[in-house]
């Protein structure tokens, strides 16, 4: 740096600065002012290390500051309160009948928007986001309920489960009759097409008047003698329209052969009592209930 | 020492560096018509700003009365008639927007006349300085008291100065929280002491803000701290009328004894008197600047002089770059004001404005939402029938409870139950500015399936008022598995 240069047109002293050989800066000064400031920006920085947890130290731990403070604990706080706003909800759901919770106006919303957020976290992954259902996988909003539709039917079944190895799961099976040769090859596909005639879905009557018998003989005992259903056992209604594994002639010829089964968990000790209650309430809300 | 030239100084300044002093100004008060303007423009900004909060509006019962309210408990913006619900922010971003527009139209039109008159920053710097010379004298009195010994005088003048500055501070930071709040409600318990602690908070911020920006950082701000200057230049082009020094006509400028003839010289007799009105301490000889806010006292202050001197006025005036470089100036320029530019804002403020104000005269006091549920779209029950779920939201803004039935239209043979409700049509209460979801089923017999338009059915839900009978309609669809 050579002395002082002052520019010759403004008056203003340049940097000493030189590019390209002659363009040269004029020097410009920020306000002292504002050095300051960012040499207190630097000082509140440094003070908030010491008064806040900042740094990770080596043993996996980290600076805990002088107020204590943890976000973690702040968070804490928060939901505590949320927990607490709820509670007068809580315990009204606690005290009413499911039966009477879609009445109850006041408290429909809360329940409805709480058994939301649970369906889609605990039931989702199965029957679908809505209750949509899949093969194997009861479609929630329809009106045909295997083991009952009812909002206490429904708060049962999500507790104990379905084979799920629960001391009071519901269980029962579809026995597995061509596999385990209780019925040869034709008289699986005459029973096939009696089901199938049931729901007016049948397409060889004289297959179906011989299945007539092979219905009565092996089926009826669960699925009742005009194939009606039981929901004391879980056999579903072979009247109606919907199935569960497919209403096709090779679907059919599969359940029965194969037999089956499907696995729901049971929640009961795994949710509060409370969210079992708004669970089965928005089950019920889906449209099928009884 | 020259007080009045920022460039000089740092010429003189031996060690000039990267960071500098601050060059105190001492604004100079101006008389003439741009004065007289931002003495008005002055009274009408801050007397909203400050009376505002306390007009009172009524609404009826179990509603604020204050005329502009921002409510932010009840998610609600209330500006006398108009009420502005969360939901409806988009008319806020569409303010927004048009202020921004508008703000380009203004600068493409006539340069930074936000900053010069209506910003803030300026109204109150110059409210401040109002007050320093009350107390302090006009400028050449205060940069005597200035650089003069700590006197009693000095200090109690000083002192003066500061209440006044808080006091108005106060006052700012005072009005903004009645913005948020009724007003005489929340004035009784700022004082009571047991007004809520954000107000508290606000207040102090707003204190400290006004007296720190207004009073003491001044032209600072909009030098150092404000984008816009930088941003300006984008704005105008050699057609905006900026306030500019005619140098084709003041050069080559210098002093002139009267009777003097004026033959081969400039009009500017180099009397320093643009420069001593200028808040932001420039000379406005220099050319078009940065830190110029146009705020346009320079004018007036050169209007004087040349009047004094029996020269035409307008030495400094709003002119064009086009004209500044023309090789013939003339005195009356005539400004092109239809340009690509400033046809472009003034259609985008039409178009927006208009979107805006179309959505307004359609807003519903009545909002009705539907939303047709997935997964599964429809539902084929046990006799046959098929069912959708939908999720009917009804919105009422009207300031009472209101009663409603829901029915359909446009769909043969379909019945509906709406979950939690028993009956074909049960009366829904929705009660004052609320929203009501409802889970509704919508069922087509298996004996009509036949009469669905495939695998999608238009029809329409129907909103009864059950007082007055009116009816809101909403478009839906019904969904099916299509021929079969
Ligand atoms: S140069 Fe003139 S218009 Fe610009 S800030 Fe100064 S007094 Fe205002
Ligand atoms: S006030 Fe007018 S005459 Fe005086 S210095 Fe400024 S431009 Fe020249």
């Amino acid at each position: 740096m050579t002395g002082k240069e002052i520019d010759s047109v403004t008056g203003v002293e340049t940097t000493g600065h030189v590019w390209d050989g002659d363009l040269k800066e004029l020097n410009k000064p920020l306000p002292r002012w504002w050095l300051y400031v960012l040499y207190a920006t630097i000082v509140w920085a440094i003070g908030y290390w010491i008064v806040y947890p900042a740094w990770p130290t080596l043993n996996d731990t980290y600076t805990k500051g002088v107020f204590d403070y943890s976000q973690r604990a702040e968070v804490g706080k928060e939901i505590a309160a949320a927990k607490e706003a709820q509670a007068k909800y809580f315990a009204e759901i606690a005290a009413t009948p499911i039966g009477d919770i879609e009445k109850n106006q006041e408290l429909l919303p809360f329940v409805m928007a709480g058994g939301a957020a649970v369906f889609g976290d605990k039931c989702g992954p199965c029957h679908g986001k809505g209750g949509g259902g899949a093969v194997g996988y009861p479609n929630l909003n329809d009106d045909d309920w295997l083991w009952g539709g009812t909002p206490e039917a429904i708060q049962h079944t999500i507790e104990v489960g379905i084979r799920s190895g629960h001391g009071e799961a519901r269980d029962m099976a579809m026995p597995r009759f061509g596999l385990d040769g209780m019925l040869k090859r034709d008289e699986i596909t005459d029973a096939a097409q009696f089901v199938l005639s049931l729901s007016g879905h049948g397409t060889d009557t004289a297959a179906a008047g011989r299945g007539a018998k092979i219905f009565t003989d092996n089926c009826a005992a669960c699925h009742g003698d005009a194939g009606k259903g039981n929901q004391e056992l879980g056999a579903p209604n072979l009247t109606d329209g919907i199935w569960l594994y497919g209403g096709k002639l090779a679907d059919v010829e599969k359940t029965i052969e194969t037999g089956r089964g499907g696995v729901m968990p049971y929640w009961s000790g795994r949710l509060d009592p409370v969210t079992l209650k708004m669970l089965a309430a928005y089950v019920h809300s889906l449209g099928g209930g009884k | 020492m020259n007080m009045m030239n920022r460039t000089s100084d740092l010429a003189a300044g031996e060690n000039a560096t990267a960071y500098a002093r601050r060059q105190k100004i001492y604004p100079k008060l101006a008389h003439g018509t741009f004065r007289r303007i931002k003495w008005a423009v002055m009274a009408v900004t801050l007397g909203i700003y400050y009376v505002l909060p306390w007009l009172r509006w009524d609404r009826g019962p179990n509603l604020p009365d204050q005329a502009f309210l921002l409510d932010f408990a009840n998610q609600r913006l209330f500006f006398g008639p108009i009420e502005i619900w969360a939901q409806e922010l988009y008319y806020i971003t569409g303010i927004l927007i048009l202020s921004a527009l508008g703000l380009f139209l203004v600068t493409a039109v006539a340069g930074r006349m936000w900053c010069g008159y209506a910003c803030p920053q300026t109204v109150w710097t110059d409210l401040m300085i109002v007050v320093e010379r009350f107390w302090q004298g006009d400028r050449n009195a205060r940069l005597r008291l200035d650089y003069g010994p700590w006197t009693f005088e000095k200090i109690w003048k000083k002192t003066g100065t500061h209440i006044t500055w808080l006091l108005i501070a106060v006052a700012t930071g005072g009005a903004f929280v009645f913005y948020f709040r009724d007003a005489p409600t929340l004035a009784h318990e700022l004082v009571n002491g047991d007004a809520p602690m954000v107000a508290y908070a606000f207040l102090g911020i707003f204190t400290g803000t006004t007296y720190l920006l207004g009073g003491i950082a001044r032209e600072q701000v909009c030098i150092y701290m404000c984008p816009w200057p930088r941003i300006q230049s984008a704005m105008y082009d050699v057609d905006s009328l900026l306030i500019s020094y005619r140098d084709y006509r003041g050069e080559p400028r210098g002093p002139h004894k009267k009777g003097q003839s004026w033959e081969g010289r400039g009009d500017c007799i180099d009397c320093t008197a643009c420069v001593a009105v200028c808040p932001m301490g420039i000379d406005i000889r220099d050319g078009s600047q940065m830190e110029c806010i146009q705020c346009a006292l320079c004018i007036d202050a050169c209007d004087e002089i040349m009047q004094r001197v029996g020269r035409p006025q307008g030495l400094i005036a709003y002119d064009t770059f086009r004209n500044l470089d023309a090789p013939v100036h003339e005195a009356r320029v005539p400004v092109r004001w239809f340009r690509p530019r400033t046809l472009l804002y003034t259609a985008l403020i039409l178009i927006v404005g208009g979107v805006m104000l179309t959505a307004w005269m359609n807003r519903a006091v009545l909002e009705v939402n539907v939303l047709h549920d997935r997964n599964p779209v429809f539902v084929q029950l046990s006799d046959g029938s098929l069912r959708n779920g939908y999720t009917v939201k009804i919105l009422n803004k009207q300031h009472a409870a209101r009663s409603f039935r829901i029915a359909i239209s446009g769909l043969e043979g379909a019945g509906m139950t709406i979950v939690g409700m028993s009956g074909p049509e049960p009366t829904i209460d929705v009660v004052t500015d609320d929203l009501r979801a409802l889970k509704v089923l919508v069922t087509v017999s298996a004996a009509k399936r036949g009469t669905l338009a495939g695998q999608a059915t238009p029809f329409r839900f129907a909103v009864i008022d059950a007082r007055d009978g009116s009816v809101i309609y909403h478009d839906a669809t019904f969904r099916g598995p299509g021929d079969e």
